[in-house]
């Protein structure tokens, strides 16, 4: 199956990311296909590369960084959410790139199952 | 609103339901929702929206922003219909648990029962909540 994946909470804060990013690994694990994880909202704060959380916390930032890596996901960053949150090309981490709300619905578009992650 | 080429898009057409849950201040989801329904519209997608909740209170209208520093993006409610959103409805229940009737609203809505809201989910391919 083709999922597209939504995030709409930033890391740390809220469980969501981590669920978003738990279901993706399982889902490339189990065969399936991630068309995309979008990221909006605080969202757009999992893409900050100054991330860094103590060494025995996880650092969400550099899992989804490792994930894009070894499975070429595609991790999207919400450009008019990121310039608010002054995120911008300068912080982005490995991986992620910024673009506009059209790749969100196309997600939606060309996915058989659009899932969100929110609070 | 950001730059967009809506005349690039040549795929399928599916139909997308945004159901708007929360109160239009206090958080940012249902301002930044809008900026998803409006884009949703411009790749031609067969688009609803749904107020339940504290969503409902997003198209209230009279509502006086300037005390809280917010802009008052109620009248962008009232374009949807120029970019063929036509499909709006609200929840019966949270209407009248709010006092609210249609005619405090600033857009025309069809009202509709929790149970009906639930049907109509059932034929959307893509449902996000804000």
């Amino acid at each position: 199956m083709k999922f597209g994946i939504l995030v709409n909470e930033g890391p740390f804060t809220h469980q969501a990311s981590d669920s978003a990013y738990q279901f993706t690994k399982a889902a490339i694990e189990k065969g399936h296909e991630i068309v995309r994880v979008f990221f909006y909202h605080d969202g757009v704060n999992n893409s900050n590369k100054l991330a860094d959380p103590p060494s025995d916390d996880r650092n969400l930032v550099k899992l989804w960084s490792d994930l894009a890596a070894e499975h070429g996901v595609e991790l999207i960053v919400c450009v008019a959410a990121a310039m608010r949150r002054g995120i911008n090309d300068d912080l982005l981490a490995a991986g992620f790139k910024i673009s506009g709300l059209g790749q969100l619905v196309e997600a939606g578009i060309i996915g058989d199952r659009l899932v969100t992650f929110g609070d | 609103m950001e730059d967009f080429e809506d005349d690039e898009f040549d795929g399928p057409i599916k139909k997308f339901m945004y159901v708007n849950r929360k109160a239009p201040y206090g958080t940012v989801y249902a301002l930044e929702g809008l900026e998803v329904v409006l884009i949703t519209a411009a790749f031609d997608q067969d688009v609803s929206l749904v107020f339940v909740d504290d969503g409902v209170f997003q198209i209230k209208k009279d509502q006086e922003t300037t005390g809280i520093n917010m802009k008052n993006f109620s009248p962008i409610y009232r374009a949807l219909e120029g970019y063929d959103v036509e499909k709006i409805c609200a929840e019966k229940e949270s209407l009248e648990s709010r006092g609210l009737s249609e005619d405090d609203l600033v857009i025309p809505v069809e009202i509709l029962s929790s149970a009906e809201i639930s049907e109509l989910m059932d034929a959307q391919d893509v449902i996000v909540t804000f």
